[in-house]
């Protein structure tokens, strides 16, 4: 049924892609290990990387590989690695009474109520192709470039200055204290 | 042709489910920010979908800006749970009750 309706090749890469996201996102939430959880984690940036790639956004699937793949769950092995690797507190004392019970009817609640506004409405309204028809392929690098730097200019340069004061930021929260501060620190604190 | 976008939807949508899940019943900071990054990673999947069924480029900025401000995020987040694990020799934010009434 699905065969004849759409191209097969599309509905395996679609079918992969869900895979990769739906079992990795779940062993994020499930593995103990927090080394465990962070390789999953890598597995659901790929499958959404494989469905950037499927819907033509060929640049953000590499950018998706790079930096998230490889740069921010590095940093997580390096912080994973930096403070021991700890198996969290014992998963099946719940503090709160029935905090799983309610998270699960929570999302199950949530995600319902979306598919079924989905199904029932049309989410595509307005005019397509607003700020430039969508390239595909090579093109897709240039029109996203065109885009950023014309378009979304200012918050591109505002994009800048973020990283700058998370970098600060981090620098100055991970930066040992010195002998003296701490002292006084602590006598502020007790 | 291509596979409708409201199958990419709907996946989207349960990353989302499962990434909030996750975030609401881990005590672990470093789990709770994995998940986060799984709940933006969700978004950032809509958006392409939409880019796409719209044929716009527009959607596709947007997820640009999203993983800039994700990486910004786990920059000083993960700062945060090193500051607190210098404190504390723990990540578990069940341990972090001072503004308990």
């Amino acid at each position: 049924m699905i065969a004849t309706t759409y191209a097969i090749p599309d509905v395996v890469v679609f079918v992969t892609s869900t895979m990769l996201i739906l079992v990795g996102a779940l062993g994020v939430i499930s593995l103990r290990n927090p080394v465990h959880a962070a390789l999953s984690l890598i597995m659901t940036l790929f499958g959404v990387a494989v469905a950037f790639i499927a819907q033509s956004a060929d640049f953000l699937a590499a950018v998706q590989i790079i930096v998230y793949a490889g740069a921010i769950v590095v940093l997580f092995l390096f912080v994973i690695m930096f403070l021991g690797v700890g198996y969290g507190a014992k998963s099946n004392v719940e503090p709160l009474v029935g905090q799983r019970g309610f998270a699960l009817a929570g999302v199950v609640i949530t995600v319902g109520g979306l598919i079924a506004l989905m199904a029932s409405s049309h989410w595509v309204t307005g005019a397509s192709s607003v700020t430039g028809k969508l390239a595909t392929g090579q093109g897709n690098v240039k029109q996203l470039g065109t885009a950023v730097f014309t378009t979304y200019l200012y918050a591109f340069e505002a994009t800048s200055l973020l990283l700058v004061i998370a970098v600060v930021g981090a620098v100055l929260l991970a930066r040992r204290e010195r002998a003296t501060t701490r002292e006084t620190h602590d006598e502020v604190t007790t | 042709m291509n596979v409708p976008a409201a199958w990419y939807l709907v996946v989207a949508a349960l990353l989302f489910g499962v990434g909030a899940f996750g975030l609401l019943t881990r005590r672990s900071a470093l789990i709770m920010f994995m998940c986060l990054e799984l709940m933006l990673n969700a978004v950032n999947l809509t958006f392409v979908t939409f880019s796409r069924t719209m044929s716009d480029i527009a959607g596709q900025a947007s997820v640009f800006f999203v993983m800039v401000v994700a990486a910004a995020e786990v920059t000083v987040g993960l700062g945060i749970v090193v500051a607190v694990f210098r404190r504390r020799s723990s990540t578990s934010v069940d341990d972090l009750t001072e503004l308990k009434g």
